[in-house]
């Protein structure tokens, strides 16, 4: 069945004021191009989860859309500061539920097999669990020696974006492949957004690449560039010269507003926006070509 | 010999790179350890491994990564992998030799502070946070920090503990029963710390024209010095040419 929509569509039908909220990619294939949609159809109250927060979450509390945020890393990546969230946190304005990487990802992992809970080995690091009362500790039934565990996260939505995909929400994905399939099965819907839609039969060509499987997804929304400023693997290149200005535009709270008015409420979408860019960005972001091997599957 | 002259960074970098071994499993960071990964594999430890918290095994970058998710960290690497599987299946299985890592604050016994200035809940400088680092300091076999010598970055004890040192010795540490050493070395722009039988740091090395007293005056508790103080060795030509005109050319990590 189609699930071919519009990403406007999409974040209409299934974002709604007080939702949790995961946009998921560590550092590759965050979907901006969401991220911006959410902020014009002015979604308020929402839990936003992300091992890390990025850009993409700086720009949506800038924006008023969140009341809460659960992350294990907030920075600018490579750069430094992520400056409105900082704020925002330090000014007890922004409610927050915080883990380490492997915390949040086991909160994944747990939503996504549908586990009641799931261990981890200690650390012996325990001031973040006082401060949590989410992370627990159990006495493991066979050893009897006390592990550390995390409930499941299961967001209202997860919006992912990928390389390819057909229509249905059959997924391919290549790179960095962070905790976008946790991410899915742990989601009560599933955005994809693509840099392409292809024919299903590209899909069966190569089915290992499927991460996301179409049974679980709502929403299949053809978004080229979604992930500018980051990057999508094969496609185009982080924009790190935005990465770094943005640390600038971010200390200005006057100069974040003329952004978003600009670049986001200025826009009408992603296509839109990418070819504001202009073709000097387009160019700086191009990437040679290094395929892979092609592998034969035989005939059966 | 002539006198080189180089960066607090660059010296930091150097002598990070001489603590790995050949065949290593690290797990690489972003900036000044992915150069000091790099140094390694390029002189004395061609068969170093390195892996990335985003899930990337064996990465050969081409360029210098400007995040931890760099695109050029996949290209050439020899596997790729979600990050539950490079938490679990590397990590918490064992299969990281080395670890590097670094935080606002490091107390007297190498306990790690990434998160917060000041009260958690009500922050005075909100921090990063862990990101992998708090799993990292308890389940790799050995970990190394990188840091600058200041007075403010080495407080009697840690505002917050990310990640674990030694806590309030080596037997609290044990009594947690994690697998990995603990913090090993910590590399300052001065000298070396090493963590004694309590898992307290002592000075164990400073770096050539580098002097007790500048330590002393630079670290917040009283710091104990080894009886068998050592000079860490001279920064070679080769090492510096190779971290400037191949690895950083651009000075982006080297410069301070």
């Amino acid at each position: 069945m189609s699930k071919l929509c519009t990403l406007s569509e999409a974040i209409a039908q299934y974002v709604h004021d007080g939702d949790t909220v995961y946009c998921a990619g560590f550092t590759h294939l965050i979907p901006f191009a969401a991220g911006h949609e959410i902020i014009r159809q002015k979604r308020r109250n929402l839990i936003l989860a992300r091992a890390t927060p990025d850009l993409i979450y700086d720009q949506m509390v800038a924006a008023g859309c969140a009341k809460k945020l659960i992350f294990s890393y907030i920075g600018n990546p490579g750069v430094g500061s992520l400056r409105i969230v900082r704020n925002e946190l330090e000014a007890g304005r922004l409610e927050w539920e915080e883990y380490s990487h492997f915390g949040m990802i086991s909160r994944l992992q747990a939503g996504a097999a549908g586990l009641p809970f799931i261990p981890m080995n200690q650390t012996a690091a325990t001031d973040l669990e006082k401060n949590n009362p989410n992370i627990r500790r159990v006495k493991d039934p066979y050893t009897g020696v006390e592990v550390i565990t995390v409930p499941p996260l299961h967001p209202d939505v997860a919006i992912i974006h990928v390389q390819r995909a057909d229509k249905n929400g059959n997924a391919h994905i290549w790179g960095i492949i962070g905790e976008q399939k946790e991410v899915a099965f742990a989601a009560k819907h599933v955005i994809i957004t693509a840099e392409e839609i292809v024919d299903e039969s590209v899909i069966r060509s190569a089915p290992n690449r499927t991460l996301i499987p179409e049974l679980i997804v709502s929403a299949v929304c053809h978004v080229p560039h979604c992930a500018h400023p980051s990057y999508t693997q094969g496609y185009y290149d982080r924009d790190n010269a935005f990465y770094l200005n943005w640390d600038k535009i971010s200390e200005d709270p006057a100069k974040v507003q003329a952004w978003l008015d600009e670049w986001v409420y200025g826009v009408k979408d992603a296509a839109e926006y990418w070819q504001k860019l202009g073709p000097e960005t387009h160019q700086r972001l191009q990437v040679h070509p290094r395929p892979a091997a092609a592998v034969d599957y035989g005939e059966y | 010999m002539e006198n080189l002259s180089y960066t607090a960074s660059e010296l930091m970098c150097i002598n990070a790179a001489r603590l790995l071994r050949d065949g290593d499993v690290v797990f690489v960071g972003v900036g000044l350890p992915n150069l000091a990964c790099n140094l390694a594999r390029r002189t004395h430890a061609p068969n170093l491994q390195m892996i990335y918290e985003a899930g990337v095994i064996g990465a050969r970058p081409a360029r210098l990564p400007l995040s931890i998710g760099d695109p050029t960290l996949v290209s050439g690497a020899s596997s790729v992998c979600s990050m539950y599987d490079i938490f679990t299946l590397y990590l918490q299985r064992g299969n990281v030799d080395v670890g590097f890592l670094g935080g606002a604050q490091i107390d007297r016994y190498a306990n790690i502070n990434a998160t917060v200035i000041g009260d958690y809940a009500h922050p005075k400088v909100r921090l990063p946070g862990s990101g992998g680092s708090q799993e990292m300091a308890a389940w790799a076999n050995r970990c190394y920090i990188m840091t600058p010598h200041q007075k403010r970055r080495f407080p009697e004890k840690v505002d917050f503990c990310t990640s674990a040192g030694f806590l309030s010795g080596r037997a609290e540490r044990e009594a947690a029963g994690v697998r990995g050493g603990g913090p090993l070395m910590v590399v300052t722009n001065l000298g070396c710390m090493e963590p004694d039988e309590t898992g307290e740091l002592i000075l164990t090395a400073l770096h050539p024209g580098c002097t007790v007293e500048q330590v002393k005056e630079n670290t917040g508790w009283p710091i104990k010095i080894a009886t068998n103080l050592k000079t860490t060795e001279p920064v070679l030509e080769s090492e510096l040419n190779l971290l400037r005109n191949e690895l950083d050319p651009e000075g982006i990590y080297l410069k301070g």
